[in-house]
This record gives C-alpha cells, structure tokens and sequence, in this order.
C-alpha cells in the first residue's frame, strides 16, 4: 500500500444523548477501493458526513491530503479534492443536466486553472455517463439510475481524488448495478480516484472492494480483507443477530 | 447579447423612454414613471435575492426607507451634496444592513428568514420613529428646488432621469449576474444547498453577497425618495404596499430572469398609477392582490414563463 490519502483518528459524534460515532479510526490509502458496510443506523452516512464537511465532528480530527480538516467548510472540501454523491440525489431541479455538471467545474476545477472548454467538458462527463443525449433535459425528466449516474457525473466533475459513494446502488436491478459498479472501477482504474463504497447490496461491495470496513452501532468492528471480514463471528452476529 | 452590447441597448432603451416622456410634455407623466422606474428598480434588486437564491425578503421597506431617511440626514448635515452621491451613500448603508441582516438571519430557511426580515423591518422603522433628529414621528420636509443646473430640466425631470439611470444600471448587473458563475452559485442555493456546498459553492458567502447587493439596490431606489414627495415620515417610507407590490411585481413578470422584474413593475406600476388617476388610489393594493390570485393560477412561473423554451422539456 502507499501513503495514506485520508486519515481518521479518534473521530466522535454524538446527536444529544444518541452516540453515531465513537473513537473511530480509518486509513486509505491513495488508489484504494474501500468499501464500508454495517446495517441500517450504524453511522455510515453520518461518518461521511463527517469527512464531507456536512456534519461538524465534536472530538477527533480529519487528515486529507496532507492537510487538516478540522473545521473546514464543506466547499472547501471539495476545493482539495473530496466529493461525494448523496444517498438520495440531489440534483439542482431548475438546471439542465448540463448546467448541473457546470457548477462544479465553476466553483471548484476552473479555481485550480482554467478549462479550456467548459461546454465540451459538460458533454464529455456526461457521455462518460450515458446521458449525454439528455445534456439539456432537466433532472426530473430522468429515471432512478440516470439521477444516479448525473450524481456521480456531479462528483466527479470536480475532479476529486477521493470519491465517496454513498448508496448509489440502493434500489436498482441487477444489470443496473453492474452498470454504476463498472463505472466506479474506471474511474478508478483510469483515472486513479481513490473510492469509498457504502453500500448494502453484498454483491457490489464484494466485487468492488479491496479492503472492508465495518461499522456498527458508531463503532468499527472489523477492518481487513472482505472475504475474511464476511466470516467474521461478530460480523454475522451484526447482521443477522448470535 | 454581450453584457457591454446588452447595456448599450437598455442606455437606448432609457434615451427613448425619456424622448416619449418629454414628447407627451405633460409634467405628471414624470411623476407617475417615475414611481414605474423606483419599481423596477426595487423589484430587480428584490429578485437578486428572492429570484436568484430563493430567499424571500419580506423586509424592502426597511432597505428602501434607510436610502430615503439617509438622503434626509444628508440633507440636514450636507445641503450642497449633489443627489446622486447621496443614492450612492444610501446605497451602501441599505447594502450594509443587507450584510447584517444576511449575517443575522441566512441560517433560517423558508418562512422563517421571511418573518425575520418582517421583524427587521418593524424594528427599524421604530428605531426611525423615535429619532428626533429625522423628525420622528412627525416627518421630515425636503424642499426641492425647482429646476436643476443642468440643462435648465426642471426637478421631477431630473429625478425622472436618476430613476430611469439607477434602472438601467440595477437591470444591467442583474443580467450581467445571471448568466456568471456567480448566477450559477445563487441558483445550485435556490435549488439545494446542501449540493452546492458538496460542489464547491461558497453558499454563506454568497448569499452574503446577494443579501447586500439586493438591499444596496433597494436603498438606492429610496434615497430619492424624499425630493419626489418633499414630506416624508415613517408610516409612508416604511409603508407595507412597497414589501408587497416589490414581491408581486417579480412574481408576476417571472424570477427566474432579469426580465421578470421588469415585466412585473412596468405592468403592475403602470396599472397603479392609471388606476390612481381615473379611479381611486386606495384601489391599488386591491389590483395586487387580484393580479397575484389571477397569475399563481395562470402563470405560476410569471409571464416569462409562458415564453420559456418548451423544448424537449416536458
């Protein structure tokens, strides 16, 4: 493995009296594909939230590059290099799929050094996609897995070097997993982005992962490789109850 | 259209509108464009906020009576100060309210930041009320003179010109915003700001910036306010029909463009003053009311949105 891109140490988050996270710790390395799983409420979105700026962390720090987070704004985040797809897209409505894609290039790429062609490259992220035909559409005219696929168009539009997915699989059929699964290796595999998985469908995360991550209850209990991590007692016990 | 190109044709625009003004050589003309004039000014400086980034500011007469009452202190301290380096001051005073009440109040969403400007607006126009120094409850008088050193154009005429000026320039910016990657960051703020946070977008900043810009506009449009009626005292500058007709106005014409704005106020303003002359003034608030029942059910995205590209939209 190389240098570590991220590094989480002792992170904690508390909603009043509820803990979501507590003392987690997590490294990534730069190119890995990681994925994080736990079941329902055990804190997956609320420890990206955390990393994404979305969430304040009340005790634990965030390392990002070679650079602290702590306190950081979310847009700043993503300025160095961090993006995300939400679990529920939330694409801007009154905008063409197009003029989605702009914002980032805008707000966060064209702030590194100018692009040369941002029209072009709207219509380039999204035939990466698949939607290209539909570049000035607006996204209510899109279906389930097209508002996923603009989401993580958006993501990447800003060129990140760690992308975090948050659930873009949940919710579709089989060959439409394949689809954002074989999406999510390119990028990763071509472009060398560091990816964050989380996700619930077991299939996905198997294929994609190199290295899993679980999370229950605020707190990670196993952390290796995914075939040993799944026959892990306490795992199962997470899962299916002992 | 280029934004240089753009701004040329509304300086044409302006030149004409002023000809037909004159060509009509009926003073009161002045005086009722120029209440048409304070409304586009007003509703394109609301719709910066309201329209743009989708904040709903219920406080205009707060912003709009600031540049007025601004423009009564400098008339009592400077009496030799020309009128527009007064809307210049009464500018940056309403914009820096703006930027207090922005700092203050963009973390409510909705209808809460909707009652907060309210509040503002009431607590100003008491802060007003008990100044002395203004005249308080009593109101201020502003003797105008007649005519003006330019031109030999008489006051209402000069005050007409200003009017038609600060239009031209509160269109031009609103237009030469919309299409930038400032326009971009305000709309990804009406649409979701939690994504625009996650795409880059400086949402506080922002909307920092679009809280003083609008109100700057708002105070501008004011400081003239108390040449034109000579008399001014808080119950008419912080008169509610302002907030009220600078929120249809935009409604009415559409928010989504600069365009809008101006549909609104010239229909609307017009309507009102036409309906002040052959009926009754107290009608007015009336014709506001019916306009915006009529139009949320006929044209919920205003008259521009009858005109929008349909195109592969559905």
């Amino acid at each position: 493995m190389s240098e570590a891109l991220l590094t989480v140490s002792g992170l904690g988050k508390r909603f009043g009296g509820f803990v979501a996270l507590a003392d987690v710790e997590l490294e990534v390395a730069k190119g890995e594909r990681l994925g994080l799983i736990g079941p329902n409420g055990s804190g997956k979105s609320t420890l990206v939230n955390c990393l994404c700026g979305t969430l304040r962390n009340d005790s634990g720090s965030v390392r990002f590059n070679g650079r602290m987070l702590d306190g950081m704004k979310a847009h700043e985040r993503t300025r160095l290099g961090m993006a995300r797809s939400f679990q529920l897209p939330r694409p801007f409505g009154t905008m063409t799929l197009a003029e989605n894609l702009r914002i980032p290039l805008l707000y966060v790429v064209q702030l590194r050094g100018a692009v040369a062609n941002i029209d072009r490259r709207c219509v380039e992220l999204l035939d990466l996609v698949g939607l290209a035909d539909k570049a000035h559409q607006l996204p209510t005219d899109l279906t389930q897995i097209e508002m996923r696929k603009l989401e993580l168009a958006r993501a990447m539009a800003a060129e990140p070097s760690l992308l975090i997915a948050d659930e873009s699989m949940a919710g579709l059929s089989h060959q439409e997993v394949d689809d954002i699964l074989a999406l999510l290796m390119r990028l990763n595999e071509q472009q060398g982005v560091t990816i964050i998985m989380i996700e619930h469908i077991m299939r996905a995360v198997m294929h994609f992962s190199q290295r899993l991550v679980v999370l229950v209850a605020g707190r990670k209990i196993a952390d290796g490789n995914p075939a040993d991590i799944v026959r892990q007692e306490d795992v199962v016990a997470a899962y299916l109850g002992s | 259209m280029r934004n240089p190109a753009f701004f040329l044709w509304l300086c044409v625009a302006a030149a004409l509108t002023f000809g037909a003004a004159k060509l009509i050589d009926n003073p009161y003309v002045f005086f009722a464009g120029y209440v048409v004039l304070q409304y586009i000014v007003l509703s394109t400086g609301w719709n910066i906020l309201g329209g743009y980034t989708g904040y709903v500011n219920f406080g205009t007469a707060a912003f709009f009576a600031m540049g007025a009452y601004t423009t009564v202190v400098l008339h009592k301290t400077m009496p030799g100060l020309p009128l527009p380096a007064m809307i210049v001051v009464g500018g940056a005073i309403s914009g820096l309210i703006g930027l207090g009440t922005g700092y203050l109040t963009l973390r409510l969403r909705g209808t809460f930041f909707g009652i907060a400007t309210l509040a503002m607006s009431v607590v100003v126009q008491t802060l007003i009320t008990n100044w002395s120094f203004v005249g308080g409850s009593r109101g201020a008088y502003v003797v105008r003179p007649d005519t003006t050193d330019y031109f030999g154009i008489d006051y209402i005429e000069y005050l007409f010109l200003i009017m038609l000026a600060l239009s031209v320039i509160a269109v031009g910016v609103a237009r030469a915003i919309e299409k930038s990657r400032l326009g971009y960051g305000f709309a990804t703020i009406r649409d979701d700001e939690l994504a625009a946070e996650a795409s880059g977008v400086p949402t506080l900043k922002l909307k920092l910036l679009a809280t003083a810009l609008s109100g700057g506009f708002m105070g501008m449009a004011g400081a003239p306010l108390p040449y034109y009626v000579t008399y001014l005292d808080p119950a008419s500058g912080f008169s509610l029909s302002y907030a009220v007709n600078t929120i249809a106005m935009p409604l009415i014409g559409g928010t989504s463009s600069w365009l809008g704005p101006v549909i609104g106020a010239v229909l609307l303003g017009t309507l009102q003053q036409v309906a002040t002359v052959t009926i009754s003034s107290a009608l007015s608030l009336l014709i506001v009311g019916l306009m915006l029942v009529g139009f949320v059910v006929l044209a919920p995205k205003g008259i521009i949105g009858w005109f929008a590209p349909k195109g592969p939209r559905k």
